[in-house]
């Protein structure tokens, strides 16, 4: 095994052209796991730690962008405003320790149907800056889960940073582990409202192959909204379409029974947050619309 | 703290400083929190090398061939043996039987069983010439259940058994079988107005202690080995370890290494033998260390059970009769399967009055992981599924659950279904009047004015409720453990106490085996000395095999026995100062010879409180030192066929209230409160006896909602060997655990105490389940429970 | 490779690295400090949490690699680290940093006893400088086998200094990476709200 080094970007770019098999190890919080048990043995390991681009972010108009590296920790004390759903998401991330060098670039890497930022990253509409010495693209976070563990990433190609669209609304996460704390999720759920183009985005995690947005569901939800003129009168959403939407976003899920909980009990759990993290944005968006007008 | 009922013969406490009774800190402490302390897993010696041992990767099968010329070749690596490379003609071990190959021999039982072992100069050297072993297996069906176990046609998982069971079990992949039979079951239940029945099902439990397996084994001049290891048991280890290595035990030198947590797990051997083998065979000391994963194979499990229950009572709420048979798991080696199943039948209706008794317990042989000892040793199972019984027939009699176990509690004097006479306080009653009585827990604490505080909530920063769907509930649950190894084992330990003068100041030294694993039996020795030899200062000996043994542990016996133990040799050493004070001081003063004397505070004093003379003036330059053997009141056997017999020599009894919040739609459980009350008999340590009680609550609560080995029927492999999918609870899944203790003196025992880690691990479960199956009102015949139970998902 | 780093507060070398050995394999078998535990090694325990240019992080998923040139705390320089932090001023005593081997040897081993390894009063940890919180974890009763203890307290000391004032639930999600089998955090509980008070006390 080799370890690489990289002081600058471009080292570490040119590193990775070199050696294509090289596995980038930032947090570890994944590839040390494989490593101590044994599990993986990298012909080389890329450190990308010595790369401070990566801990930074920059808040812009319409999105932040977001170093692959910047701890979890830090989303969520930093990054609530603008990225409320994700800030949620970093939050249950395990534990203290691994959210302090855990980042986001490491789940969109080890691509995990369990990486618990990706249903927030779906929710609230992502593009993930991946780059080579070829080049550097923007892949819609849509097409970037390809298969188990899999992403659109070239054999060449490292994460730099992920464009997350500023919340122009309320976001909502919500995740289901068998332990309070420190627990890989056995299914969860992200939403946002996008009151600016009157739509609702999700992201389901751990409940298919790769994470997944409920398109019917939110087709749905965004049609019924519209026609009962919801986002102007700001009324409570009917029970009806709460359940319609919970049970399109469970017809949207492909689980497995696993140790960690069954195919069934996930379609179940992820209708259950579905509706429950809609009231919750709802609610939320409706006491903002009222506390608008109160100042209007 | 309530304290009742304390007979006068016994010594309450200490007039010197630090003795029993005070919560005196750990004499490990400042080593323990600065790092220094040494665990099993940071010795180090010059120039050693790296043990590592290939596991079978399937459970069942014939090894056809192994090939370790390649991993012989690899550089780095000092030793690579199979079974083909035992120096001697014993090449099994076992606690009670010696099924247990030290490598695997034509054959593998379970998955995960030690193939070979390697020698490197680094672990990743050894691991990586280990990958290199190749091993081919033929795979064999695997026996996972009682009925593939015991069909006709069955692969004998043991052929051949010598053991001292066949002779009794109904099929050789039985490891044995105990009932209970007592009154008249037919009869009565002909009386019982209410009949309740139910199968239960408890999952595999892992002690999860957080010190890995590991140890370090040193070769010596004289062809011996020195062992730095981690074990409940030094003597017992020592016992196995020295045949298998062809030598004599007095070559064989043990050390205990510190002990990163026990709970049952250390009880068997893990790599001791492997280690030893390696040491010797490259002349280098050995350092073996598990990783968590190895860790999940290397040491046996808690068993899982399958237990069917019936109860019934009158319409007045008195227990007519039990019948119950209960089907242990032992997996593939015995272990310490007999004595669960000892347990499991003879405690198996509780800590109740029953006169009509019909129990069948059962360990089998399976293919499945090796399950043996872990904290509550077989009387856990059976409180699962006894005490959601009595819930069950409280509801069908229409009387509370509290008030009909009270009905039906037993006390000093019961009859046990064995036959056997409580012959101490059992205030069974008393102590769930008292967890009844503790205040309960506000309600709805997650709601704050910034909203839900979600850390509060079932789920936590999962974020998955803001108390939508949250149902609190309520539950009881009261159980009966027994102190010491029973059925007639020779159950004794150890004690070396040295008195001496240094530096003009009287010092005792107590040395034994005992192997300290976290519970506070080196605090509690020098307490026991400063109370019999009026001395501050005490010196706790590394236990290791220099001296007697101290027995295991486990059974929550080491208070009790070591410290009785040490009491005695106290005693003993007492006496003798006395004897060398009335020859020096005695014509100086009549009292020498006429008066009751006491050591108090360096001194010889009258029982009146005058001072006789300074000990170290009686001492001078001469050391007082001895070492003897104690022993607890001898128990006998149960008979095979009914099972009575006085087995057991002391029970320790718990009652817990637990109060819990459940999604009911998502099926998260959040325990708010686990109370408990229990009887210690004398709490000689008030602050150990609250950490014993609250650590062993909490392990009951991991396995009402979350703790369980998962194991694949069709293939007999561990599914979850690691702590990302083996979950134990964290702070947050931890609820406040106030405990209510009880001193009631057994007058047996010394200062009349009761072994109490066990108990406590008993009650927690039945207590927890009790209160879900409150919130939720569904019936939960088996834990661990989990959301897809709670939510009709399974 | 070799690797190069401070730790608690020495420099230190590491020769003859193995690419995948992680930042606690290095401390315990390298550099004589086995006081950070090796209880999971996948980042579900705790119990080798260290502070890597001062964030609490799980040394069992740092490559070694990783922390040439930066800062590393650990439970034996946690006592020193506290001091400085009170009282503001910069050396290194001796005792926190390691013996010139690895790991434990036997002559260390062999020494504990109720009399501590250096004539000190173990009863009361009198004569060793300790930080608050470890001698609360000793006087709450917080420590059983102790081998989550190292762990606990560079996770509790960090969150006392961030946080002086917390509350339980602030205790119990700062400590939430940090898994206990003994104590059921009762007591561990306590001795982080002693530390605190004699903290507050102390300021």
């Amino acid at each position: 095994m080799d370890f690489l080094r990289p002081a600058s970007w471009e080292e570490a770019l040119a590193a990775k052209a070199e050696h294509p098999t090289a596995v980038p190890i930032a947090g570890g919080t994944d590839v040390m796991v494989e490593i101590n048990f044994d599990h993986r043995r990298p012909e080389y390991l890329l450190d990308l730690n010595r790369i401070g681009d990566l801990y930074e972010w920059e808040v812009g108009e319409e999105s932040v962008r977001l170093g692959a590296s910047v701890p979890y920790t830090r989303i969520m004390e930093e990054l609530r405003a603008e990225l409320p759903g994700l800030a949620l998401a970093a939050h249950t991330v395990a534990s203290p320790q691994i959210r302090n060098r855990g980042g986001v670039g490491g789940n969109l890497g080890t691509a995990s149907p369990a990486g618990d930022a990706h249903p927030a990253l779906l929710a609230a509409g992502a593009e993930v800056e991946a780059e080579s010495v070829r080049g550097s693209r923007r892949i819609p976070i849509d097409d970037f889960y390809t298969g188990v563990k899999r992403n659109a990433l070239a054999p060449d190609e490292l994460i730099r940073a992920v464009h997350i669209k500023k919340a122009d609304g309320p976001q909502q996460y919500s995740k289901v582990g068998t332990r309070n704390a420190m627990v890989i999720a056995v299914c969860a759920f992200g939403l946002a409202l996008h009151p600016e183009t009157r739509t609702v985005r999700t992201g389901i995690g751990s409940a298919a192959p790769t994470p997944v947005r409920a398109t019917a569901a939110e087709e749905f939800l965004n049609a019924a909204l519209e026609e009962g003129g919801f986002w102007d009168n700001g009324k409570v959403v009917t029970p009806s379409v709460a359940k319609r939407f919970a049970e399109l976003c469970s017809a949207a899920c492909n689980p497995i029974d696993d140790v960690r909980g069954t195919a069934s009990y996930r379609r179940h759990a992820v209708g259950v947050m579905a509706r429950r993290t809609l009231t919750w944005t709802w609610e939320s968006y409706r006491g903002t619309r009222r506390t608008n007008e109160g100042a209007a | 703290m309530g304290t009742t009922g304390l007979p006068a013969n016994i010594t309450q406490g200490s007039r010197t400083k630090g003795g029993i009774g005070e919560s005196t800190l750990r004499p490990d402490g400042t080593l323990k929190v600065t790092g220094e302390f040494a665990y099993s897993s940071d010795m180090w010696h010059e120039d050693m090398l790296w043990g590592h041992i290939l596991r079978s990767t399937v459970a069942h099968a014939d090894i056809v061939s192994i090939d370790t010329a390649e991993a012989l070749a690899t550089p780095g690596v000092y030793a690579v043996m199979t079974y083909d490379d035992l120096p001697t003609e014993v090449k099994n071990y076992g606690l009670e039987i010696q099924d247990t190959p030290v490598l695997a021999h034509g054959k593998v039982r379970h998955h995960g069983e030690p193939v070979a072992i390697v020698a490197a100069d680094h672990p990743e050297t050894a691991r990586r010439a280990a990958a290199k072993i190749k091993v081919e297996y033929r795979e064999l069906p695997v026996i996972t259940d009682e009925a593939s176990a015991t069909a006709p046609d069955a692969i004998l998982i043991h052929e051949n058994r010598t053991d001292h069971h066949i002779g009794h079990v109904p099929h050789p992949n039985i490891v044995h079988r105990q009932p209970i039979v007592r009154g008249d079951v037919a009869e009565a239940r002909e009386r019982a107005d209410f009949i309740v029945e139910g199968e239960y099902v408890f999952g595999m439990q892992d002690q999860a202690f957080l010190g890995p397996e590991s140890g370090l084994a040193v070769p010596a001049e004289d062809g011996g080995v020195d062992l730095y290891i981690a074990t409940q048991w030094l003597h017992s280890d020592l016992r196995q370890i020295a045949p298998v290595l062809g030598l004599p035990e007095d070559k064989v030198r043990m050390t205990l290494a510190g002990v990163g947590g026990a709970f049952g797990g250390r009880e068997d051997l893990s790599m001791q033998i492997h280690a030893c083998l390696l040491a010797l065979r490259t002349g280098k000391p050995v350092k073996i260390v598990y990783n968590r994963f190895e860790s999940f194979f290397g040491h046996v499990h808690r068993h899982p059970a399958k237990l069917h229950y019936e109860h019934g009572a009158t319409r007045d709420g008195k227990l007519t009769h039990v019948k119950c048979r209960i089907v242990l798991d032992g997996g593939a080696y015995a272990s310490a399967s007999p004595a669960v199943v000892g347990n499991a039948s003879s405690l198996g209706v509780g800590p109740y009055v029953v006169d009509d008794v019909d129990i069948e317990a059962i360990a089998l042989y399976t293919n499945n992981p090796p399950c043996g000892a872990m904290r509550g040793f077989g009387a856990v199972q059976a409180c699962f599924a006894y005490e959601a019984q009595m819930d069950k027939l409280a509801d069908a009699v229409g009387m509370d659950r509290v008030e009909f176990r009270q009905r039906n509690a037993m006390s000093q004097g019961t009859l046990l279904p064995t036959g056997q006479v409580v012959d101490s306080p059992a205030p069974v009653a008393e102590l769930l009047r008292r967890v009844k009585a503790m205040p309960l827990p506000p309600e709805r604490q997650w709601e704050s004015s910034e909203g839900a505080d979600v850390r509060q909530l079932p789920g936590g920063l999962s974020n998955t409720t803001h108390g939508e769907g949250v149902v609190r509930g309520v539950g009881y649950a009261v159980g009966i453990k027994n102190v010491g190894f029973s059925e007639g084992f020779d159950d004794y330990s150890t004690a070396r106490v040295r008195l001496e003068a240094v530096a003009g100041e009287p010092v005792v030294t107590v040395h034994t085996a005992m192997a300290e694993v976290g519970q506070g039996g080196v605090t509690v020795h020098a307490q026991i000395a400063r109370t019999e030899l009026g001395v501050t200062q005490v010196t706790i000996h590394p236990a290791d095999t220099q001296v007697g043994s101290a027995g295991s542990t486990s059974a929550s016996r080491q208070t009790y026995v070591t410290g009785g133990a040490v009491k005695n040799a106290c005693e003993l050493v007492r006496e003798q100062v006395l004897e060398m004070g009335r020859r020096k001081f005695g014509t100086y003063h009549p009292a020498w010879a006429t008066a009751e004397l006491l050591l108090e505070g360096g001194k010889v004093v009258t029982d009146a409180g005058e001072a006789l003379a300074d000990l170290v003036d009686v001492l001078g330059d001469e050391a007082v030192e001895l070492e003897r053997e104690w022993r607890h009141r001898p128990t006998e056997p149960f008979d095979l066929r009914t099972g009575q017999g006085n087995g057991h020599v002391q029970y320790s009894f718990a009652a817990h209230r637990a109060v819990v919040e459940v999604d009911t739609e998502l099926g998260l459980v959040k325990v708010i409160e686990l109370a408990c009350a229990q009887d210690v008999g004398k709490a000689l340590n008030p602050l150990s006896v609250v950490g014993q009680i609250q650590g062993g609550t909490t392990q009951g609560l991991g396995v009402a909602v979350m703790e369980e080995i998962v194991v694949d029927p069709k293939t007999a492999k561990v599914k979850n060997p690691s702590f990302t999918d083996y979950l134990i609870p964290t702070i947050l899944d931890t609820p406040t655990i106030p405990v209510d203790v009880l001193e009631l003196a057994d007058e047996h025992a010394p200062y009349g105490l009761r072994g109490i880690g066990e108990a406590p691990t008993l009650s927690s479960t039945p207590a927890v389940l009790a209160a879900i199956r409150n919130a939720t009102g569904l019936e939960l015949n088996r834990t661990p429970v989990r959301p897809e139970h709670l939510t009709g998902t399974a | 490779m070799r690797v190069n780093f401070t730790v608690n507060g020495r420099p230190q070398e590491a020769d003859d690295v193995w690419e995948g050995e992680s930042l606690l394999y290095v401390l315990r078998e390298r550099l004589g400090l086995p006081g950070s535990k090796n209880a999971c090694e996948q980042g579900e325990c705790g119990s080798c949490t260290v502070r890597l240019d001062g964030v609490p992080v799980c040394s069992c998923l740092v490559a070694a690699g990783q922390v040439e040139g930066r800062e590393v705390v650990t439970v034996e320089g946690l006592a020193e680290y506290a001091a400085q932090r009170s009282c503001g001023t910069g050396a290194c005593e001796a005792g926190a940093c390691g013996t010139e081997s690895g790991g434990t040897s036997l002559d260390e081993a062999r020494r504990w006893s109720a009399q501590g390894a250096r004539g000190t009063d173990s009863q009361t940890g009198e004569g060793v400088e300790l930080a608050p919180v470890q001698q609360a974890f000793i006087d709450a009763g917080a420590v059983q086998c102790g081998f989550c203890t190292p762990g606990l307290l560079v996770a509790a000391d960090e969150m006392l200094e961030r946080n002086p004032d917390p509350t339980d639930a602030d205790i119990r999600e700062a400590l939430s990476g940090n898994l206990c089998r003994c104590t059921g955090y009762e007591t561990i509980m306590d001795a982080v709200r002693l530390a605190a008070a004699r903290q507050s006390e102390g300021a």
